[in-house]
Parts: C-alpha cells; structure tokens; sequence
C-alpha cells in the first residue's frame, strides 16, 4: 500500500497496462520526453521507449486519427489530448468517426483506444482551459465516458478502459492532480459502468463526479454535524455505461435525489439522471430531484469568480438542507 | 502531358514492357468492373432502386484499379464518401457493393453504412469515411501499427482535391513525414471540390502537388487517366513505403464524368469541358493501350462480357434480396454486438 498522487496513479495506471500488453502505446502533446504538461506521465518514456511512448505536433485530429487506426488495426492506444476543451479541435473523430464505424461497418471495425484528458475549473485559466466537457462526449452513442475522483479509482478504471474493447472517454480532473490517495500494491483493475457509494446515509442521495466528489462528501460532513441530514454520496465515475442500479437503489433508500455538476446547466449528466429517476422511481421521490450545476455561463478567469460558480461545499450544504426543508 | 507522352513512349516499347499482359488485362478489367458497376448504380438510381446519396467515380476508374492493381494483399485502403471504385478495385464482389446502394440485406453492411460508408476488412478496406479528410490521420495511425510491428503492409489513402483545403489534411502529412509512416495518400484532382472549381478556392494551381514541399515531399503530378501512370507511381510509392522509405504525395489529374453527387446535374461546368475530358476516357484510352500491346478485340471482348455479366447478376440478386431486418437496428453499437448505455 502506498499514498500516491491523482496524477501519479495515471502514470502508474498506464505502466502497468504497457508493462502487460505490448500492444498499448501512447501518443500525445509533451507525453513523452517532458512527462506531460501536468506531470502525469513522468517516467513513462525512459521506461517504455520512444516507440511505444510518442510525442505528436499539436495535432488533435492527427492525434486522434491515429490513435483510430491503430486501434483498427491490432493496437491498444493511449491517446491523450491535453485539455478537455481542445476536444471541440477533433471532435469528428469523438462525434463521428469512434463511436460510429462499428456501427456503420456492421460490427467489422474495432476502435479499442482510450482518450485521456485533463478537464475541469480550479487552476483560473478561464474559458477556453477550464471547462467540464463530459457532457459533450455522453451524447454520443458508441463512446465509453468515465471520470475518476481519486488516486485509485485512476488506477483501476484506466486499467479497465485500456482493456475495454470499445473507445473510452476517461476525464482526469486537473485539480484532483495533486490529491492524494492510498492506492494497494499490485495490479489493480476496475470496471467500467459501476457507481460507487463512497458515503452511506440515508436522508438523500448526493451524485457526483470527478472534483465534485470530494466537495459532496465536504457538504455531507457539514449537512450532518451542523443539521443532523444524513446524505448517502454517490460517486458516479462512469458516465456511460451509467450505474442506474446504484443511483435508483439509493434513492429508493433516501427518497431524496441532488446532483453536483461541474458542467454548465444544459443538458449536465445529472439532467439524464434526474429524468431516469423521475421516469423510473417517481413514487420513491418525497420531493423534487435538485439539480446543482455551474451556471450556463463561460467559465471566468479571475480565482474570486470562478470560485462564486463552481458548486462547492457551502453551496451543496445550503441547497440539500434548504430542499430538505430543515 | 509531356509526361503522360513519355510514359506512354516508354510503354509502347512493346517486348520489354515493364508492366507485362497479365498486369495490363487485370487492370483494364479492374476498370471495366468499376465503369459498368458505377453505371449501373447511376441506372438502379433512376429507377429509385439505389437510396439515400450516391457519389459515383465514373471517369476516374484509373486511379482506383491503378492502386488496386500495385497493392497487395495486406495492405489497407482507406476510402472517401465516392469510394465505391476503391473497394472494387480491392475485389469486393459488385453484388455487395450495389447491395449497399440499394440497402439490401445482401450489402456489405446489411444496409447500415449506405454508399458513403463501404468497408470490407477482409480485402483490406477499412472503411470509406463521409467526412472530408478524416481518414488521413486514421490511415498514419494504421501504418504507425505496420512500422511499430515491423509489418510490411502499406496503407494508402484516396481522397479528393477538396480535401486539400481542410486541416486534417496538413495534420496528417506533417505526422506521416515526422513519423516517416508507411502511408501514400492519394489526391484525385477532378477539378472541382464539389460544385466549386478547386482553382478558385484554392492558393496553388496544384492542390496536392503544390503543397507537397511544405512537408518536405517530392512534387508529384500525374496523369490520373491513364491506368499505366497511375500502376507506375503507385508501385514506387509502395516499395519506398515497405523499405522504410516514408510517406509519399501524389496527386492524379483526372475528371467525373457525372455530377458530384446524385443530386447534381454539373449544369457548372463550362460548354464542351466533359466531351474533352471524355477524349481522354481512362477505359477508352486504356482499350487503346491493349490494342497497342497487341491483345485483340476477342480478348477485350471476353472481359467486357466477364464484367456485364457479374454487374448483371449482382444487379439481379440485389433486386430479389430481401430488405435488412430490423432486429440489426441495435446491434454492434458497442463491442458486445449490443447498444446497452445502462445497467
């Protein structure tokens, strides 16, 4: 057992899925000789060589393209674009080409690759370096879509989605990078589609992802020492496959459903969770399911007014114990 | 042209030819299936039997069977939305092309693709992509593989002048020359993106060509129409590709002898332009050539007859196949062969 950093358990992740299949390899922007630019991939290259481990030109739709046909072709790439937001800059192969030549092709194409990424606010790089984006990318069928809020969640899902026959969004969230986490020796392997409840209660049921789970577990401390609410935190990882069974049995428990949203209002992950619920466990609601998101505005630059968007504990505190009418 | 004369100077040297009979009769058949398998999609269009969009190659039949002919087994296509003569040309039956078109149950993809989507694994077609350039960066990752495995198939990649004007297409070359991939992308110039002349939309006179030094490649321009040119380049550009060689850029001259799509007439194009172009019919010049080499008319003859009657009972049986079931709606979404989003 060892206490290892969020952004040291993707390089853990990636060496241990490279030390097994010398059919994974990597490719992206400063990945290789620099360790990327969030240092998250240091020592990959000097232990995997440059032909396994490649730096690209700042070409996201080469990056991408590539990463296709050679996952087409017999390899398991590990592509990474940088920042989430420059997946807009390659969005065909996300929208069009990944998800849909299986499909299109009548099940002869296989497209087994992963697309790592840095999302999410907190480092004050405003609109265009900050942005939540795994709602862009849940729309699409075809894709795989997961999002890991600690050290060994990295570990275990980046392991699963690398061995995952179909392609996988997997959302780094870059303030999580240097969080810390106790992560168990050996190979660790975990598996897509599966939500975890990382807080049992049983007053309401608090759904987060990435960033937002540490602050959904902050509140819920708060909501329970200051007024007595006792929330069950449900960390949803994977957005596609998306844990139903998990989110409707606990809601089913605490008759009570928030989310917390990194991602601008319209069309945020938690409005699909909110409508499956509504669909699906309507008799078990004793309220309305409360959506939390940042608003629908581009994100600030400024610290003073990123912080006013993003939810944070406070905010996720005052809404569930305002809901609960306590 | 001062080329294509030299080459078929060189060609006309009769005993030492460099391409030899078999090859010549594979290539003119190769046009031949594509010709009469084009026009007859055209036909079954107009009948209302071939649905959705179709983008057709009739006229530039040379650069497809040119390819076709010099590739080998193993090696990859990589197709546009008028890829129907590049899959073809890999020897993909007629009936399950035009079972496509018609989006039959006896299509390549049961009538999930459609026209603008043919793909077949098996002959080393992988895939015919819909949106303009997209499948440049896919065809160097596909070699990336080959060069990283140490596997000696090429990938090369068909696409049209337009292309030439949109990202995709300078990611692709710079990270095939940084990458020194085995891929050979092939631009087929026929003079208009879609309904635009490329001249006017364009910086260069050569949209390929002209672009090539930017990447630190050879300019290359041929004649697109004439099978033989088409073999030639494509035989060097595959051997440089297997021996490590690198990337290659070429650039065929060639001309559709239809409209862009289905829906388009070419009323644009200048009076007398498609009857001059229709001079240098790649099949007609190409008849010529076996003449020339000396096969008779008999030999000719037995091909085109070969060719209509594959084209006329690939037309029969996709006129009698039943339309897709519907239960292959939701299957192959995901590697599971299922659509499951949710537990």
């Amino acid at each position: 057992m060892a206490e290892l950093t969020y952004r040291d358990a993707v390089a853990r992740g990636i060496a241990q899925e490279m030390k097994r299949d010398k059919d994974v390899v990597f490719l992206g922007e400063d990945i290789a000789k620099a360790g990327g630019v969030f240092k998250a991939t240091v020592g990959l290259y000097e232990q995997f060589g440059p032909l396994r481990v490649r730096d690209t030109p700042i070409s996201e739709q080469a990056i991408l393209g590539a990463a296709m046909g050679a996952a087409m072709t017999g390899l398991k790439p590990i592509a990474e674009i940088m920042f989430s937001d420059f997946i807009a800059v390659c969005f065909d192969y996300i929208a069009n080409e990944f998800p849909k030549s299986r499909y299109m092709s009548n099940g002869q194409t296989k497209c087994p690759l992963v697309v790592r990424t840095g999302n999410g606010a907190g480092s004050r790089f405003g609109a265009q370096h900050s942005q939540s984006v795994e709602n862009w990318c849940m729309m699409i069928p075809g894709l795989k879509v997961v999002a890991p809020s600690n050290p060994l969640d990295v570990v275990g899902l980046l392991a699963a989605a690398v061995r995952d026959p179909d392609p996988v969004i997997f959302f780094e969230h870059k303030s999580l990078y240097p969080t810390k986490g106790e992560v168990p020796d050996g190979e660790i392997v975990d598996t897509l589609g599966t939500a975890k409840i990382v807080q049992p209660g049983k007053d309401a049921t608090i759904c987060a992802l990435a960033l937002m789970v540490p602050r959904a577990l902050e509140a819920a401390e708060k909501l329970k020492t200051e007024h007595g609410i006792d929330c069950e935190v449900v960390d949803v990882r994977s957005l596609v496959p998306l844990d139903t069974q998990t989110i409707l049995g606990s809601v089913a428990k605490t008759n009570r459903l928030f989310t917390v949203e990194e991602n601008p209002r319209l069309c945020g992950w938690g409005a699909e969770i909110v409508s499956i619920v509504a669909d699906e466990a309507f008799y078990d609601l004793d309220g309305p399911p409360v959506r939390i998101t940042t608003p629908h505005i581009p994100l600030p630059a400024a610290d003073i007014l990123e912080d006013m968007v993003l939810p944070n504990a406070a905010r996720i505190a005052e809404t569930v114990r305002r809901s609960l009418g306590n | 042209m001062s080329k294509r004369t030299a080459e078929i100077r060189t060609a006309a040297a009769g005993p030492n030819d460099d391409i030899g009979e078999a090859k010549r009769l594979e290539l003119y058949r190769s046009q031949m299936r594509i010709r009469d398998a084009e026009q007859r999609a055209y036909d079954l269009f107009l009948q209302n039997l071939v649905k959705g969009t179709s983008h057709l190659s009739l006229g530039q039949e040379a650069i497809a069977a040119g390819f076709g002919c010099a590739m080998r087994p193993g090696d990859l296509s990589f197709c546009t939305y008028r890829g129907h003569a590049h899959t073809l040309a890999r020897g993909v039956s007629v009936e399950k092309v035009l079972g496509e078109l018609m989006q039959r149950d006896n299509g390549l993809m049961r009538g999930k693709g459609g026209s603008m989507h043919l793909a077949s694994e098996e002959h080393g077609v992988m895939g015919s992509y819909a949106i303009i350039g997209a499948h440049l960066p896919i065809a160097c990752g596909a070699a990336w593989r080959a060069q990283y495995r140490g596997d000696k198939d090429v990938s090369v990649c068909f696409f049209g002048d337009g292309t030439t004007n949109i990202g995709a297409f300078h990611e692709a070359l710079n990270f095939a020359v940084v990458w020194k991939l085995p891929v050979i992308f092939v631009c087929e110039n026929n003079l208009y993106m879609e309904y635009t002349p490329i001249g006017d939309v364009t910086a260069v006179p050569s949209p390929a060509g002209d672009r090539a030094a930017a990447y630190g490649l050879p300019k290359i321009v041929i004649d697109g129409n004439d099978a033989d040119i088409v073999y030639r380049e494509a035989i060097k550009a595959l051997d440089k590709a297997r021996s490590d060689g690198g990337p290659s850029l070429i650039e065929c001259l060639t001309y559709r002898h239809s409209g862009h799509s289905r829906a388009d007439p070419a009323k644009y194009r200048p009076e007398g332009e498609l009857e001059k172009w229709k001079q240098r019919d790649p099949v007609k010049i190409y008849r010529e050539r076996l003449k020339q080499f000396g096969i008779s008319d008999r030999q000719i003859a037995e091909i085109d007859e070969a060719v209509r009657k594959e084209v006329d009972q690939a037309t029969e049986a996709c006129k009698a196949a039943p339309m897709p079931p519907t239960d292959i709606l939701f299957t192959d979404v995901y590697a599971d062969g299922g659509w499951a989003w949710r537990n």
